[in-house]
């Protein structure tokens, strides 16, 4: 068992904060001084929103726990009605109301059968 | 005519406020889990200002519980925060005008959140406040994490088992990732893209997700050389995102 943590490990928190820093404005100050945006970056960039959306979501409905489950797998059944409502309203609050309702539901169904 | 920042201040907040219910229990894990870990109030609280990236959080509190090399928990920190340089680069053209200070500000600012809740935006309705809108989402959400993060390390993370308040996250970005979605090119982007990180979901680090994420838009481009670019985004009328 590790003694507890003392406050050096401020000294971690402060470099990692800082290095957190820079990667998030990593780019925000980096074009600045590349005079603007690269076109071949720039076309890029046009995609890393639908990549990085799915790359966040997918997992999180496939794979909840960490093994892919398709049967049986109540955050893939919400989320796929969640993602009929998005499609259908295109709102975010709709989407995570139904998504969140359908999931307990889920969980409660599975309680009683 | 573009908004005054007021309203687009206020249409950032409305765009945040259905997804600050999720980040709540992640919050008070982050409270929580720094205090079972055997960090103070104090230790938890600076986590949450000075790094304030949830994920990173949760893995240096384990690495400290566990008594790992300082540096250790830095480098993890941060290789988990590396696909923050993607979100960067995105949203960078966006801010390009803002004075540094204001710069700096947003970069201290920037999640997954408010990162995607503004880039949908910016492009559906290209007249919005690109500062003003973008504190609207990511201020909130700093505050929220804040107070939680110390309810957390006081009373604990205590959320009901049967209301899983964390799915609201997921549900956030498939709201996003439906609109996201224009044609073949990014249709293929999300699929390679969710994919990847699917397969890669238990690899540590975070690396599936960033893996992922760059296979995704690597994937976009040759996508967009085989079938063509998608048409460029809704005309600027659309509904906006994240209307409550």
């Amino acid at each position: 068992m590790s003694p507890p943590p003392g406050p050096q490990v401020w000294l971690a928190i402060v470099a990692a904060g800082l290095g957190t820093f820079l990667i998030r404005a990593s780019f925000l100050f980096l074009f600045e001084r590349m005079g603007g945006v690269p076109p071949r970056l720039e076309r890029a960039l046009a995609y890393v929103p639908a990549a990085v959306l799915a790359a966040l979501v997918v997992p999180a409905l496939v794979a909840p726990d960490g093994t892919a489950t398709v049967l049986g797998n109540d955050r893939l059944l919400a989320g796929a009605l969640a993602a009929l409502v998005a499609w259908r309203t295109e709102s975010v609050l709709a989407t995570i109301v139904v998504g969140m309702v359908a999931l307990v539901a889920l969980g409660a169904a599975g309680t009683f059968v | 005519m573009s908004e005054s920042p007021r309203d687009a201040f206020l249409a950032g907040i409305r765009a945040v406020a259905p997804i600050i219910v999720g980040i709540v229990p992640f919050g008070l894990v982050a409270g929580a889990a720094a205090v079972n870990a055997g960090l103070t109030l104090l230790d938890a609280v600076g986590l949450s200002v000075v790094v304030f990236a949830g994920a990173s959080q949760l893995a240096a509190i384990g690495l400290f519980g566990d008594g790992a090399p300082l540096a250790l928990v830095v480098v993890t920190v941060l290789v988990i925060n590396l696909r923050m340089v993607m979100y960067s680069a995105s949203i960078a053209p966006e801010l390009l005008d803002e004075p540094r200070r204001w710069r700096t500000l947003e970069a201290y600012l920037l999640t997954d959140q408010a990162y995607a809740l503004s880039v949908t935006r910016f492009e559906r309705a290209p007249g919005t406040s690109r500062r003003w809108f973008y504190l609207g989402v990511a201020a909130p959400l700093w505050v929220v994490w804040q107070v939680c993060t110390v309810v957390g390390a006081v009373v604990g993370a205590r959320v009901p088992p049967w209301l899983p308040l964390d799915f609201a996250v997921p549900l956030t970005f498939l709201a996003l990732l439906v609109p996201a979605i224009e044609g073949r090119a990014t249709g293929i982007a999300a699929l390679v893209g969710g994919g990847l990180a699917t397969v890669g979901t238990g690899l540590p680090l975070e690396a599936g997700l960033m893996a992922g994420a760059l296979a995704g838009v690597l994937a976009g481009l040759v996508a967009e050389r085989v079938v063509g670019p998608d048409a460029v985004g809704r005309d600027g009328d659309g509904p906006g995102g994240g209307h409550a």
